[in-house]
């Protein structure tokens, strides 16, 4: 069983984290804390499995971690799950990401962390893998925005405006203006006199 | 966005607005990542807190949703948010999918089951179960399925197993994982979704098996029983199995070449899980278990992790052997795997098998001890332990050079246990004594403030059983803390040795290099810096202290005085004066040990006699060694003049042993004069206001004993004080002095100094005497000699 998920960058601020157990806020931040806190001191060249901190259940649990550029994707793990799955899944909701954020980066997942957490209910719910096929989740979550969307309405129209603008090719709208055809007539500017 | 309350949309229309709309969200999170210190960002948290808390005073449906979203981004920066809590509650009533998917959010987050909010949420839950759209479906089950309390899953538990068998599949799968938290939270409604089990391990679509069998596993773990009913579709399982590696390329599910390899996982964990304790089950996935492990391609990570499942799977179910070492070759490729985390995975694996399987464990035993070289600390970790698992007799000698040498290198963190681990190993499978022992002592020597304390009357322990190694080690132990004393187990051990071995480190006996000049010094002279050392612990020291008290007996050296002469210091010598000078009166004072032996051969040292007879003596409190004393009274010749003898000044040397006190006291010097005998006693000098008297007393015991006792009176104005008396008899005789009662005389005769002397005249000559006085009267030194003659016939008859 996952027992969290967190997102931190190099830093330590946290970017994303879901606890699929119960612990208090204060207790929350601490394992943020102290994930990170172990996690940021590792090599590069060492393995993706540490030991987990006292505050996460000790023996038995393990964090399985990945860096990518400026971002830590730290699972946090009982034994019933197998290591290097586990690093695949991690592989798999990176991907995801990426497909629909669109070549996703850190400012991605800063401004819209509600998007992500949508994502990432679609994967792993209770703690349980749910599904790992990228397209799959990719249409379920298309189909659920699509469906905010619609109910937006009047409220939503400066943000439609600008998604239209955003799908509108510009650089391909002047090749259908014919500028040839148009002839300017420069009027007889002396009649002004 | 007009919602139902009146005033916003007056407001509106008329461009009055009651309030301004609340901040997007990305809105926020743009002014708190510019926020440049932490107290900045808290202060614009805090308004928007406010803002956000009036607006949900307000009733606001429009931006409901809104405030939310920024209050579940601020909790996650770690500032509270329960005020919003019931907030969610009406996001998750409210009709629009929107709403309800940030409510819900919402409520995964900031909601728990301590809550009494989270009641609340359960009849919303339930209508949300039978939307009809399945997005609001699978948000309500996906909410079940995480944060659901145990009253929550009875009462909906129902409606989740009727989803189970809806016709989409999307349903169906969330409805599976949420049954799987249903079952963690009331085991007993396990039953209830068992029928349905049936369809979804037949069902086509990968993410439901997925989850129905991750819903097996769940079941299986939580009841025994329900191993005997999924038995059955083992069979079924290894052809899903078979399907999916089989199959040709299908995109959909396809991970870096292989089909759907979290299913293929999924499923092996499964069959473990069933084959555990049974034959028939486990014979029915041999065949799968090889086409696996022999099918699947290792490049990626992918096909590692199935590999791995594999061959977990093939060690816990009563596999053939044939399979098993196929999987033990397999954990052997894996420690040769580029990929470090492949490594990892090898080691803990074949740490769990190495009981099971040593043998096959055995063979890669190279490769093994090659890890402890890798970089990674966890890896190093994991082959140390493994290498100590590994050893037995035949390859202990091999197996304890590499261990040793890995604990010449290794971190810190790791000597307490490599050490441990050496140690344990030796003592099981030591093939002799010798090299057992030189073993310990290496790592003694490399590692010994690592050592545990445990080690240390163990270790000590072995030593002394091994009889014909006593030398040996005590002169190993001896030359490695004349080097560094600053590991405590190894200069304790060796302490402990030298202690009581001291004796084989004395030249003859060396087999090593002899010691440099004398040999018992400089062993001492080690043990006294070991004792004095700040890097020595309490416990060393105490070490130390028995070491050299065992020394003083196994040692005959003449340098003991030096020795000895430390001890005070530790004992906090007890400088009692009264109670010595009581001592000196009476005892016969053991050891001479101390300064004494060079004064007493030293004439000009008279002056101080009686210095040292009211010192208080510290050799009182230590038992010496009896010197031989010098003869009582380096006597004079009366007709040499002034040098005065040592007389036999009591407290320094023993009496004669003719002179062995019985415990007569002699009677108090008032009564001398008219005394058994009936000696007459005399005055022996008088002038300018000293007078001294003597009465006498013979011993009953002894009839050459002539017990003298002085009396000193002062009948001038002014006290004397300082008063020392000396005396010397001829040689035939011999005197005693015993201590006096005082050293001033005070004025007017008020009072008395007295002194006893002992005679012994065993010639029965007549009885002359010397005497030597020295006082302070009216500020100036005044020394006086004389002499006795006039003693009565009686006294020496």
């Amino acid at each position: 069983m996952i027992k969290a998920i967190l997102i931190f960058n190099n830093h330590g601020k946290p970017r994303l984290s879901k606890f699929y157990e119960h612990y208090s806020e204060d207790t929350q931040q601490q394992i943020i804390r102290e994930t990170f806190h172990l996690v940021s001191k590792r090599d590069e060249n060492v393995c993706n499995f540490l030991e987990g901190g006292m505050l996460i259940g000790g023996a038995d649990n393990k964090l399985i971690y990945r860096h990518y550029a400026t971002l830590y994707f730290v699972f946090c793990v009982d034994s019933s799950e197998s290591e290097l799955g586990i690093l695949d899944l991690i592989q798999v909701f990176v991907e995801t990401l990426d497909k629909c954020f669109e070549n996703v980066c850190e400012l991605d997942l800063i401004f819209h962390v509600d998007k992500v957490h949508n994502i990432l209910a679609e994967m792993v719910m209770g703690g349980m893998v749910l599904e790992t096929n990228m397209n799959e989740i990719v249409t379920q979550i298309d189909a659920q925005n699509k469906m905010e969307k619609s109910e937006a309405g009047l409220a939503g129209a400066p943000a439609r405006a600008v998604s239209a603008v955003k799908n509108m090719n510009l650089p391909e709208m002047p090749r259908n203006i014919n500028i040839g055809d148009i002839s300017i007539k420069v009027p007889n500017l002396p009649s002004f006199k | 966005m007009i919602g139902d309350r009146g005033e916003i949309v007056v407001g509106l229309r008329f461009g009055l607005c009651k309030m301004p709309a609340p901040v997007r969200l990305r809105e926020l999170i743009r002014t708190i990542r510019a926020a440049r210190t932490q107290a900045e960002e808290r202060e614009v948290i805090q308004k928007e807190c406010a803002l956000i808390r009036s607006s949900f005073r307000e009733e606001d449906n429009t931006y409901r949703c809104r405030n939310v979203a920024k209050l579940i981004y601020m909790h996650m920066l770690g500032y509270p948010a329960h005020f919003g809590q019931l907030e969610c509650l009406k996001l998750i009533a409210s009709q629009r999918f929107t709403d309800k998917r940030i409510g819900y959010l919402g409520a995964m987050l900031l909601l728990d089951e301590r809550q009494d909010v989270h009641l609340l949420m359960t009849n919303c839950l339930k209508n949300d179960l039978s939307h009809s759209t399945q997005f609001v479906q699978g948000l309500s089950l996906c909410t079940l399925g995480c944060m659901g309390s145990s009253d929550m899953c009875r009462d909906l538990a129902g409606e989740v197993e009727k989803l189970l068998k809806n016709s989409n599949s999307y349903i169906r799968k969330k409805a599976a994982l949420a049954a799987v938290h249903v079952i963690r939270k009331v085991p007993e409604l396990l039953e209830m979704f068992l029928p349905a089990t049936k369809n979804l391990l037949n069902d086509k679509n990968h993410g439901v098996l997925h989850a129905a069998v991750v819903l097996v596993i769940e079941m299986c773990k939580h009841s025994p029983d329900t191993h005997a009913y999924f038995r059955k579709v083992v069979p079924q399982l290894v052809k899903s199995l078979k399907n999916l590696i089989m199959s040709g390329y299908s995109p959909e599910h396809d991970v870096s070449g292989i089909s759907d390899p979290f299913l293929q996982v999924q499923i092996l964990r499964l069959l473990r899980m069933l084959g555990k304790s049974d034959d028939e089950a486990s014979e029915q996935m041999n065949d799968i278990l090889a086409q696996v492990a022999t099918n699947t391609e290792t490049s990626k990570n992918v096909g590692n992790a199935i590999l791995y499942e594999t061959v977990l799977t093939v060690m816990d179910i009563k596999s053939e052997s044939g399979l098993r070492v196929l999987a033990v070759n397999i954990l052997g490729r894996f420690l040769l795997n580029n990929d470090k985390n492949i490594r990892y995975v090898a080691l803990t694996s074949l740490l769990k098998m190495v009981q099971t399987d040593h043998n096959a464990v055995q063979r890669h035993r190279s490769t093994i001890v090659d890890c402890l070289t890798d970089i990674d600390v966890s890896i190093r970790r994991r082959a140390m332990n493994l290498c100590f698992a590994l050893v037995n007799g035949s390859n202990v000698r091999g197996m304890m050079k590499e261990m040793q040498y890995f604990l010449d290198h290794c971190d810190t963190e790791f000597k307490a246990d490599c050490a441990s681990g050496i140690f344990l190993a030796a003592e099981k499978y030591a093939p002799n004594k010798r090299w057992h022992i030189d073993t310990i002592m290496r790592v003694l020597t490399t590692a010994g403030s690592y050592v545990r304390d445990d080690s240390v009357p163990l270790l000590i322990q072995l030593i002394s059983s091994a009889n014909s190694l006593h030398t040996f080690n005590v002169q190993r132990l001896y030359q490695a803390i004349r080097v560094d004393i600053s590991q405590q187990p190894l200069v304790q051990v060796a302490l402990w040795c030298i202690g009581e071995y001291g004796d084989l480190l004395l030249p003859g006996r060396f087999d090593v290099e002899p010691l440099v000049q004398d040999p018992e010094e400089e062993v001492l002279d080690v043990l006294e810096n070991i004792l004095q050392s700040s890097l020595s612990a309490l416990t060393t020291r105490e070490y130390a202290l028995t070491a050299i008290m065992k020394l003083s007996t196994r040692l005959q050296s003449s340098t003991k005085p030096a020795l000895l002469e430390r001890m005070p210091l530790i004992q906090k010598s007890a400088a009692n004066g009264p109670v010595n000078a009581v001592v000196n009166g009476e005892e016969k004072e053991e050891g001479g040990s101390f300064p004494a032996p060079e004064q007493l051969s030293q004439q000009a040292q008279v002056n101080n006699l009686l210095d040292l007879l009211d010192d208080s003596n510290p050799a009182a409190s230590v038992p010496q060694e009896n010197k031989v004393p010098q003869t009582g009274g380096e006597l004079l010749d009366l007709l040499d003049g002034l040098s005065l003898p040592d007389s036999q000044s009591s407290g320094r040397s023993d009496a004669q042993p003719q002179l062995v006190l019985d415990g007569i006291v002699p009677p108090s010097p008032q009564n001398a004069a008219n005394v058994k005998q009936g000696i007459p006693s005399i005055i022996a000098y008088d002038q300018n206001g000293l007078k001294i008297e003597f009465s006498f007393e013979q011993s009953k015991a002894n009839t050459n004993m002539l017990f003298i006792t002085l009396r000193a009176s002062n009948s001038t104005e002014m006290d004397m004080s300082n008063f020392v008396l000396q005396a010397a008899v001829p040689k035939s005789f011999q005197l005693q002095l015993m201590s006096p009662s005082g050293s001033i005389i005070p004025a007017r005769n008020s009072g008395a100094v007295t002194q006893l002397m002992r005679v012994l005249n065993s010639q029965k000559h007549p009885l002359r005497m010397r005497l030597k006085f020295m006082y302070n009267h009216r500020e100036a030194p005044i020394e006086v000699m004389a002499d006795v003659n006039e003693f009565p016939p009686q006294a020496w008859e």
